[in-house]
Formats: structure tokens, sequence, C-alpha cells
């Protein structure tokens, strides 16, 4: 067990360097780094200030040992556009992204579980025909398109709900957020749904193929010869069995979540880290471009160190393979 | 390559009760028995069409700035272009005739995505054949590069390589085809790992053949049902996430309109009721996406052997 976290953390620390030395590189190898550090409307004085302070004049492996040494310190360069440093102005947009992906991911389970269920009990009723068809169009739309869509109907032709921004927020904690007021939440439902859409076509496939496998099992029979009501029957004891996958994946779809949330964010205009990148690749924003990646390959490896680890504890075959290759 | 799968599957010794059907025709009629995956494959096939013959079929050449007016900007569908003729799905914000722009739109999409597609599984393809083949640390060290690629989403990947790249065709296929080269590795691998126990590998081994032409001549051909399933659905996943990039403004430059960004630059107007210039395009996306992945659906149950009667 120890041997395989150890394992998992020797790898982490590997790909996070990799990714480390190719945005190095992309950015101070490749293109000129002066030009890639440093706004268009700097005057000489400015360039040779970076150059100096960058060390340029000295070999690449000194170079990249700085941009490590400084990224460690937390220090990726001044955002151009905000003029503040870019690692705080993306931390400050976290919040805005995880409260998305999380709500979307409780949207998701909300409409996908009874859809899923409803669909795996009576497979043969045109209403299941019909989700199941639904769920094929969740996994085939493009997102963007669909939350277009939605801004078209409900924001431009019912008018029902606004189509951008984040609403009023409420402090929690030092963090603000969005779903506590009802102004804040009529700005949540829509992007939320939207991010939600592949999930829920998911969840609702899942959960459909665990009913059906479940319901042809001695349990459920000996349930129902037990007299339980039909009620009880499947909001215990199918749902117990149906869920360990459905949550597995779930996990492990969070990570995506975060990343296609860049989609939603830009359709949206929603104030958090994904709509800061895209609009910093539009502008140019190197500093906040660079800082964005590290960051997020961060994230993707914790969140995959930590996905790895639990699957160790709740799979011991997931371990045992790994340390006899 | 496919001319010799065909020629080994019937054994020759069987005698034909009823009428002797070749590989082929069963795989077509299998394919047919399903209605909507037939009916998938002939509008994947019309759409093919369209974006072939594009330049001839379209109404009006929408980058031709001697035939598009601005004046004509923005009209709903069906409106009259001052010539006669009807702008049956509208006019963008440039006075382009949509349907126009759309046919011209699924050419740069569908060439992306193939092109992309193609070179991601020549690449896949030999990656995995060279893991499974060799094994020992060389898998071990190409399937933990696959996993760890497998491991971030396909829209972050794209977009960090995009962010670095730039903009351009060329860029976005590279970006395309980094992300889609592991899923190849890793189904060709799968299935070259079942088969490099075989005995005709071995038999080949001991005819001494060379390396390269037991693993291209003898084992690839039948790697390849596995893979055709994988290549249509990651095609069709490529076409969405190019539409995707595109849409976000670091996939395809202005100067290529593919139907992302047809649908990018409706956005702008959609906000003032004008619904159609990113509707149309979208239905288009769609249509295309789904089609293609029905048909992926179908090949895979036709052609998995566990399946069949």
């Amino acid at each position: 067990m120890t041997v395989f976290i150890i394992r998992r953390i020797l790898q982490s620390v590997v790909v996070l360097f990799v990714m480390s030395f190719l945005v190095f590189s992309s950015v101070n190898l490749v293109g000129d780094p002066v030009e890639m550090m440093v706004s268009d409307e700097a005057d000489q004085a400015e360039r040779d200030r970076v150059i100096k302070s960058m060390g340029l004049d000295k070999p690449w492996y000194t170079q990249y040992g700085l941009f490590v040494v400084n990224a460690f310190k937390g220090d990726l360069g001044n955002s151009f556009v905000y003029g503040e440093p870019a690692l705080q102005i993306i931390v400050a947009r976290m919040p805005a992204t995880f409260e998305l992906a999380l709500v979307s991911l409780f949207m998701s389970v909300v409409i996908g579980i009874p859809l899923g269920v409803w669909a795996g009990l009576f497979p043969d009723k045109i209403s299941s025909k019909i989700v199941m068809s639904g769920s094929i169009l969740g996994f085939s739309l493009p997102t963007f398109w669909v939350g277009l869509m939605m801004i078209m109907v409900f924001a431009v032709m019912l008018g029902w709900l606004p189509s951008t921004g984040r609403g009023d927020t409420v402090e929690i904690l030092g963090i603000d957020v969005s779903f506590l007021s009802a102004d804040g939440l009529s700005h949540l439902f829509l992007p939320a749904l939207n991010l939600a859409l592949f999930n829920t076509s998911l969840v609702i496939r899942l959960t459909r193929a665990g009913v059906r496998e479940a319901v042809h099992q001695d349990y459920i029979k000996f349930a129902r010869a037990k007299g339980l009501s039909n009620t009880r029957v499947i909001m215990v004891h199918l749902m117990k069995n149906i869920m360990i996958p459905v949550v597995t994946v779930l996990g492990l779809e969070f990570g995506g979540l975060i990343a296609f949330s860049v989609v939603t964010e830009t359709v949206f205009a929603w104030p958090g880290m994904g709509k800061l990148i895209i609009d910093s690749i539009q502008s140019l924003d190197r500093p906040i471009i660079v800082a964005y990646l590290m960051i997020i390959v961060f994230v993707f490896v914790i969140i995959n160190l930590v996905v790895d680890v639990l699957y160790s504890i709740l799979d011991p075959r997931v371990r045992l393979q790994d340390v006899s290759s | 390559m496919s001319e010799q799968m065909t020629q080994t599957a019937p054994p020759a010794d069987v005698q034909p009760l009823a009428k002797v059907q070749t590989p082929l025709q069963r795989f077509a009629s299998d394919y047919f028995e399903n209605k909507i995956a037939a009916g998938a494959l002939f509008v994947l096939i019309g759409i093919i069409f369209i974006a072939i013959f594009a330049p001839l079929i379209s109404p009006q050449d929408p980058y031709d700035l001697s035939s598009v007016s601005v004046l004509d900007s923005k009209m709903p569908p069906g409106s009259q272009h001052f010539d006669g003729w009807t702008f049956y799905l509208g006019t963008d914000g440039a006075g382009r005739d949509l349907l126009s722009a759309i046919f011209y739109g699924l050419r740069i999409s569908l060439g992306v995505g193939i092109v992309s597609g193609v070179i991601a599984l020549v690449i896949g393809a030999a990656i995995g054949m060279i893991a499974a083949y060799f094994g020992s640390w060389v898998d071990t060290l190409i399937m933990r590069i696959v996993d760890i690629q497998l491991s971030f989403p396909t829209i972050l990947v794209a977009l960090i390589l995009l962010a670095l790249l730039g903009k351009g065709v060329d860029k976005i296929i590279i970006a395309l085809v980094i992300v889609q080269w592991a899923y190849y590795a890793r189904t060709v691998r799968a299935s070259a790992l079942v088969e490099r126990g075989k005995e005709y590998i071995e038999a080949a081994t001991c005819l001494a053949l060379p390396q390269k032409r037991i693993m291209f001549r003898h084992m690839f051909p039948n790697c390849l049902p596995p893979l055709i399933v994988v290549a249509t659905l990651q095609t069709a996943s490529a076409i969405s996430l190019e539409a995707t990039l595109s849409f976000l403004g670091v996939g395809l430059p202005v100067s290529e309109p593919s139907l992302g960004l047809l649908i990018s630059n409706g956005f702008d107007y959609m906000l003032s009721g004008r619904f159609w210039i990113s509707f149309f395009p979208g239905i288009a996306l769609l249509i295309t996406i789904v089609s293609i992945n029905l048909v992926g659906d179908q090949l895979r149950d036709v052609l998995n052997p566990r399946l069949q009667k």
C-alpha cells in the first residue's frame, strides 16, 4: 500500500516537472521570451529590465531553474491586463468555477438517477425510450451550442432567466457563493444545467444499466418475497447497489467538469477560471496563461492522485497489479 | 490490406448450402438490418458529398467579396436576394447566404476532423503495435504515457496546446492528433496483444519473417475491426472538439470558417433575437456528429464477433 502511494506520488511529481518543462520551453525557448513576457507597448528600458530579471543571458538550464524556483514561491509574473500577480488573479476566480462544477454535478445526480431508474424499471415504455434517445443526444450535442440555445430560449425569447454573470453573491468563510441568494441562483441555473448535460446522460445510462442488471438478482426477489413495499425495494435495496459505479464515475468526471467549464463559462460569461484563460488567450496576457497552465496541471495531478489512491483502497487488485509490473 | 481480409474468411472445404455470401455482403446485410443506422449512413454520405462539392452546389460563394453584399446582412430565413433567389436559411452578419456558408463550413470541419483522425490513427496504431509486439519495458513506458495523457480531459490538453502554439489549421490538426493518438494506441495494443498469442503469428515467427512484416502484414489486419469503430467515434469527437475550440476563439483563424466559427459569429447577434445565424450551423454540426456516432455504434455491433448470431 505504502509502496503504491509512494510510486504514485513520484509519478505525479515527474508529470509536474515534465509539464513545467514543456510550458517553460514553449514560452522561453521556442518563442521569443521577451516578447512573450512583455506587452507590446513596453519600451526598451522595460525590456532590458525583464531580460535582466529573467536571467536571459544565462544558459537555458539556469533559466529553467529560476522558473521553477519562482513558481514554487508563487511568482509566475504579473498580468499585463490587471497589473497584479497572475497567480492571485487565478486563485480569486477559482471559487466561481468550483461552485459551478459542484452544482452541475449535483444537478446531474438529481436529474439523472430518477430518469435512469425509470428507464431501467420499465425499459419498454415509450417514455423510457424517449429518455434513452435524449441521453444519446446529451452525448452528441456540442455543449457550447446547447448553451447558446438555452440563452436563446430562456433568456431572449422567454426572458425568464438572466444569461450572463454571476448575480448577487453571499460570502461564506471568505468565499463568495451564488447559490444562497435568489438572484445568484437564477444566474447559476442555466450554466450549471448546461455543464450538467453530459454527466446527466452518463448517469442515466449507468443507472439504467445497473437497474436492469439488479432487478433480476436474488436479493431483489427476496426483498419482494418478504413483502416489502415497492418503494422500499427500489429506494433502499436497489439504490444501494447501483450507486457504486455511479459515484465512482462521477468522481472521475469532476476533473472533466472543471475542464469543460471553460466552454460554459465563456458562453454564459461566468466569471471563473475558464473565462479568464480564454480572455487571456485573446488578449495575449501570457503570464496568466502560463500560471493557469501550471495551476490546472497541478489540480489535475492532485485529482488523479487522489482517485488512484482511493481506487487502490477500494480495489486491492489495482495496487497489486501495479507493484508487480 | 482489406482484400487480404476478405480472402481469408470463408474456409474452402465448407460446402455452401443455399447461396454464397462474400464477407462484404454479409457485413452489408448485417449493417443494414438496423434501419436507423442505415439512414444515418445515407445522411453521412450526403454530408460528405455536400462537403466535397460545396463550391458547385452552394447558391453563392460566401467568401467571394463581389457576390456578397453587406446590404443583405442579418436577413431572416426565406428572404429574397436582389437577384431574385432565396436565402433559405437567412444571412449572417456580413450578408453571406447562411446555407452556402454552412456547406463551406462542413468542408472545413469534416476536413480537419478526418485529416487529424487519419494522422492520429497512423501514429497511434504504429505505437500501439510496437508496444504490444515488443512488450516488457517498451510496453510499460508507452502505456504509462498513454494512461497519463488520458487522465487529462481532451479539451484541456487541446486548450493548453493551442494556448502555446497559437491559431491556425496546422496548429489545430497538431493539437487534435496529440489529443487522439492515445486512444488509437490503446485500442490497437489491446487487440494486438490478443493476436500475438495466436498460432498464425507463431507460424510466421517460425518462418523467420522479418518483424516488420509480421507486425504490419499479419497482425495489423486482424486488429482492424475495433480500430475502425474507434476511428469513427473519434472523428465525431474531433469534429465536435474543433467546433468547440473554434467557438472559444482558440481554434481556426477567421479565414477558415468552420461550423464552430459560424456559430461563434452568430452568438453576437443572438441577444437581439437573430437566432438563425447560430442555430442552423449548430443543427448541421449536430446532424453530422449524430450520424457519425450512429454509424460507429452499428459498426461496433456488426464487427463484434461476440454479438454475431
